[in-house]
């Protein structure tokens, strides 16, 4: 049905001919489903405008794989492209690949490129660029990609000029999320090749193959971004024009919002008591999709070497010693959900049957008696999270909560570079962070509790010192398991068993809201949100 | 000739102080836990070790303190002040991008607080001194107190919230508008509305330490004998306070007008904060924030540079207003 709508679009009526040339068509590329869907969206598109959005902070570069920061997603999203993007619900779509096909062995991932396809410079894209960025450029400057090309990729190849093969040396089921903006972009080889990547002087202007093309970069102001009038999707972008604004402060962010100088602003541009207001405001609309790709978890970090924490049933008893709705209501207003498993509920895999730890005052007193550990013997401190006030209150609450369970607490303040530092060298007693998840849990829920992963010197990994033998055998056979029901299944139980151990305190699963003009279409449509690269964002008047 | 070995050795001594500064602050920063390596890895999510230890090498921080000193000062020595490895970008090209947004709003509030500053002193002063009007000298005093006593950021917001969203008369961020492609006079004007408010705000603070300052060294001056001499000749009020107390009076609102531009850099970091100005202050905030060693450090060059050149100007202007001032040697 969709097919014939974008024939209706150009006005004429469509004749059985050009229907089963199309038809044809789908059924040689996988794309055709999104592409229609596209169309039938071009249907009630108008073409042009700019679009004024919030980059925050300012990143430091645009240039995707050389720097993986948020911000710098946001913008670089927009001008390169990964073989894939992902819906909503994690399903793989077409991006730079119109189709692809995985060996039943699970070793060999053979992608078609689309063909036409040039970069903003002019010059063909073609395996090539495929092959470059992967060997050798990303092996080099992406600290998440890499480990995994190291170790889980034996080979990439272009087969031909549109065709390109990973062969992988053993299974790894999440592989295919890896093709996204997030993790393998495609950066052109012509520019990159047999240079020093980091010193390049094509980083201060970037070239990719999206749908908008860097203009203008005016550091400290704004970024400019201009409609690539090649792109390989015909008629596409809608928009001529997207500027991000660098505003540094909140409440000044939220002020231009309201002013009608930005029209859109995304999870944590603005404070969270400043979201709940302007949702009521008139001409807003908002959204917490686009973020099933991160779903992003909040977790209380325990440092599990030494005493009281070292203890599992202390840490329970801190579980139900925190009112979790509470946090979420109060210090985030609103904005969150209390979480029951270290795998998101809105992610793949996650599992609804679990033990749940309700805030229960005496059953935490009861607990911390049964284990034993006088726990006011241990001062602990707790390292606040250097993200802002919200967490800093979060601290307090939890010192607050502690101490009525009768620890010993203290709040050491730092920022980012003495929190990855302290962190990363096991410094601290107590600490927060949250983390996202990348659309697989052997992707960025394993890296955490692995006991291979407790390496002195970088943050985000196994910094508690969780050791579990089960659990390191079960997300091992769960990333290589053949099929989805075994990896649920393999999922299913580790979630239990960190849940019972409290391996970390899962807090919440965070929420981004995305607030927008009511002119401002099509923000939202996949599991990427503002991550996307904005080809169908269209204004209305 | 005793005037140039004067400068020579003010020079001198100027340049050994931004030595001294670049020294210190090479070491003090390497103070702070952390280090640039620890946190790019930090944002990026990493999980892998031996990619901060090459980012540690790329940035030269596997070396020790001493060597990486040597570098970098023989690098300033040849106009090499390093390499933004986070931004990718040298050092220099970075500060010098936004070096000229920081400079015109200093000098800018600087203006606008002196000039403002000075004129309602005068005003206070000479209302009081001829006992006329004296309600218009405690309407002053009070709003220079109000002003004095209010916080920066609290101003800026209010200051965005009354004139931008409320009236819209004012842009609320940012130094010009984005995309309007603006040029010649029209771009002036677009650039001097986006100043206003910046200008205010972070001139406000001073303008009122200036009315407090002159005011209260026009009524210390009114009160010598010279003055009354000059009445009792029957010159009139303006004309004295133009020739006998202004003159006498300025020489501590020039000493503070040194004090002052070392300060608004250190200011303009709220106020380039809070209005999205891209200027330096902000540039060290982030640099500082990032552990960016080099930037940092380039930031801190400039700013020194920055105050001992006032400081020298100050100087200068002192022999120039009252001739009487001479070298403490």
């Amino acid at each position: 049905m969709k097919l014939v709508q974008p024939l209706c679009h150009q006005g004429t009526k469509p004749s059985p001919s050009l229907i089963s040339r199309l038809l044809a068509k789908a059924a040689i590329a996988s794309a055709t489903f999104a592409t229609a869907a596209m169309m039938t969206a071009a249907h009630a598109q108008t073409a042009g405008g700019t679009l004024y959005a919030i980059v925050q902070p300012e990143p430091p570069i645009l240039v995707l794989g050389l720097n993986q920061q948020s911000p710098t997603q946001y913008v670089g999203s927009k001008i390169y492209e990964g073989l894939l993007t992902y819906s909503d619900k994690l399903e793989p779509k077409p991006g730079l690949a119109k189709s692809w096909d995985i060996s039943a062995d699970g070793l060999t991932y053979t992608f078609h490129l689309q063909t036409g396809v040039t970069w903003h410079d002019g010059k063909p894209f073609t395996a090539d660029d495929v092959v470059f960025t992967a060997d050798k450029f990303l092996r080099k400057v992406h600290p998440r990609v890499r480990p995994i090309l190291d170790r889980y990729v034996a080979s990439i190849t272009a087969l031909d000029a549109g065709t390109v093969q990973f062969k992988l040396k053993e299974r790894f089921a999440p592989f295919i999320y890896l093709f996204g903006t997030d993790n393998i972009l495609v950066v052109p080889k012509h520019i990159y090749d047999g240079t020093d990547f980091a010193t390049n002087p094509a980083n201060q202007h970037p070239i990719g193959t999206g749908p908008f093309m860097f203009k203008e970069w005016k550091r400290g102001s704004d970024i400019v971004l201009e409609k690539n009038p090649h792109y390989w999707k015909q008629g596409l972008p809608y928009l001529d024009r997207i500027v991000f604004h660098v505003i540094p402060d909140a409440a000044s962010r939220s002020v231009a919002f309201e002013k009608g100088d930005v029209q859109v602003l995304r999870g944590g541009d603005i404070d969270n008591v400043d979201v709940a207001r302007l949702k009521a405001t008139a001409g807003v609309s908002n959204t917490t999709k686009g973020t099933e790709m991160y779903s992003t978890i909040t977790s209380l970090v325990m440092n599990e070497r030494k005493p009281p924490f070292d203890n599992a049933k202390v840490r329970q008893a801190v579980m139900y010693a925190l009112n979790r709705k509470f946090i979420v209501d109060h210090i985030f207003f609103g904005i969150g959900k209390v979480a029951t498993s270290p795998i998101s509920s809105t992610t793949l895999f996650h599992e609804a049957n679990l033990p749940v730890y309700n805030y229960d005052v005496k059953k935490a007193r009861a607990l911390i008696k049964e284990s034993g550990v006088d726990v006011g013997k241990y001062p602990i401190r707790i390292l606040s999270y250097p993200y802002g006030s919200a967490w800093d209150r979060l601290g307090e609450y939890t010192r607050q909560a502690l101490t009525q369970l009768g620890f010993n607490v203290d709040i050491d303040a730092t920022d980012a570079g003495g929190w990855a530092q302290r962190v990363g060298n096991f410094d601290f007693d107590l600490t927060f962070h949250f983390t996202d998840q990348f659309g697989d849990p052997a992707i960025g829920v394993s890296r955490l509790f692995l006991s291979s992963n407790i390496v002195k010197g970088s943050p985000f990994v196994n910094n508690e010192g969780y050791r579990n033998p089960e659990v390191d055998r079960l997300f091992t056979e769960a990333s290589s398991a053949p099929t989805t029901e075994k990896r649920q299944e393999l999922y299913s139980q580790v979630q239990k068993i960190l849940v019972d151990d409290v391996a970390n305190g899962f807090l919440f699963e965070n929420q981004n809201v995305t607030l927008f003009k009511n002119n401002v279409h099509n923000l939202i449509t996949t599991g990427v949100g503002t991550n996307s690269n904005f080809e169908s964002v269209y204004l209305s008047k | 000739m005793k005037q140039l070995s004067l400068l020579i050795s003010k020079l001198g001594k100027a340049v050994l102080v931004v030595f001294c500064v670049v020294l210190v602050n090479f070491f003090l920063i390497r103070l702070a836990p952390g280090d640039p390596a620890a946190i790019m890895a930090g944002e990026a999510g990493a999980s892998d070790p031996n990619f901060v230890l090459q980012l540690r090498q790329q940035f030269g921080l596997d070396q020790p303190v001493g060597v990486q000193l040597m570098k970098y000062l023989n690098g300033i020595l040849h106009f090499d002040w390093g390499y933004s490895y986070r931004m990718k970008v040298s050092v220099l090209d970075l500060i010098l991008d936004r070096l000229p947004a920081t400079l015109l709003l200093m000098v800018a509030a600087f203006i606008f607080s002196v000039v403002l500053g000075v004129f309602f002193g005068v005003l206070a002063a000479k209302a009081r001194y001829t006992g006329r009007r004296t309600w218009m000298d405690s309407a002053i005093v009070s709003v220079c107190l109000l002003l004095y006593a209010t916080p920066l950021f609290w101003l800026s917001l209010l200051s965005i919230i009354f004139f931008s969203v409320y009236l819209d008369w004012l842009p609320a961020f940012g130094m010009e508008s984005v995309g309007a492609g603006l040029a010649g006079w029209a771009r002036v004007r677009d650039i001097a509305l986006h100043l206003v408010l910046p200008t205010v705000t972070l001139g406000a603070f001073y303008m009122a330490m200036y009315v407090r300052l002159t005011r209260a060294s026009m009524l210390d001056v009114m009160g010598m004998d010279y003055v009354k001499t000059a009445r009792a000749k029957g010159a009139g009020t303006a004309y004295i306070i133009r020739r006998h107390v202004l003159r006498n009076a300025l020489l501590p609102i020039v000493t503070f007008s040194g004090l002052q531009l070392g300060q608004l850099a250190g200011g303009a970091v709220l106020t380039e904060t809070v209005f999205g100005w891209p200027g330096i202050g902000r540039l060290m905030f982030d640099a500082l924030m990032q552990r960016d060693y080099q930037l940092l450090l380039g930031v801190f060059l400039v700013t020194s540079t920055m105050v001992v050149i006032f400081n020298l100007l100050t100087d200068l202007t002192y022999r120039f207003i009252d001739p009487r001032v001479q070298h403490g040697s």
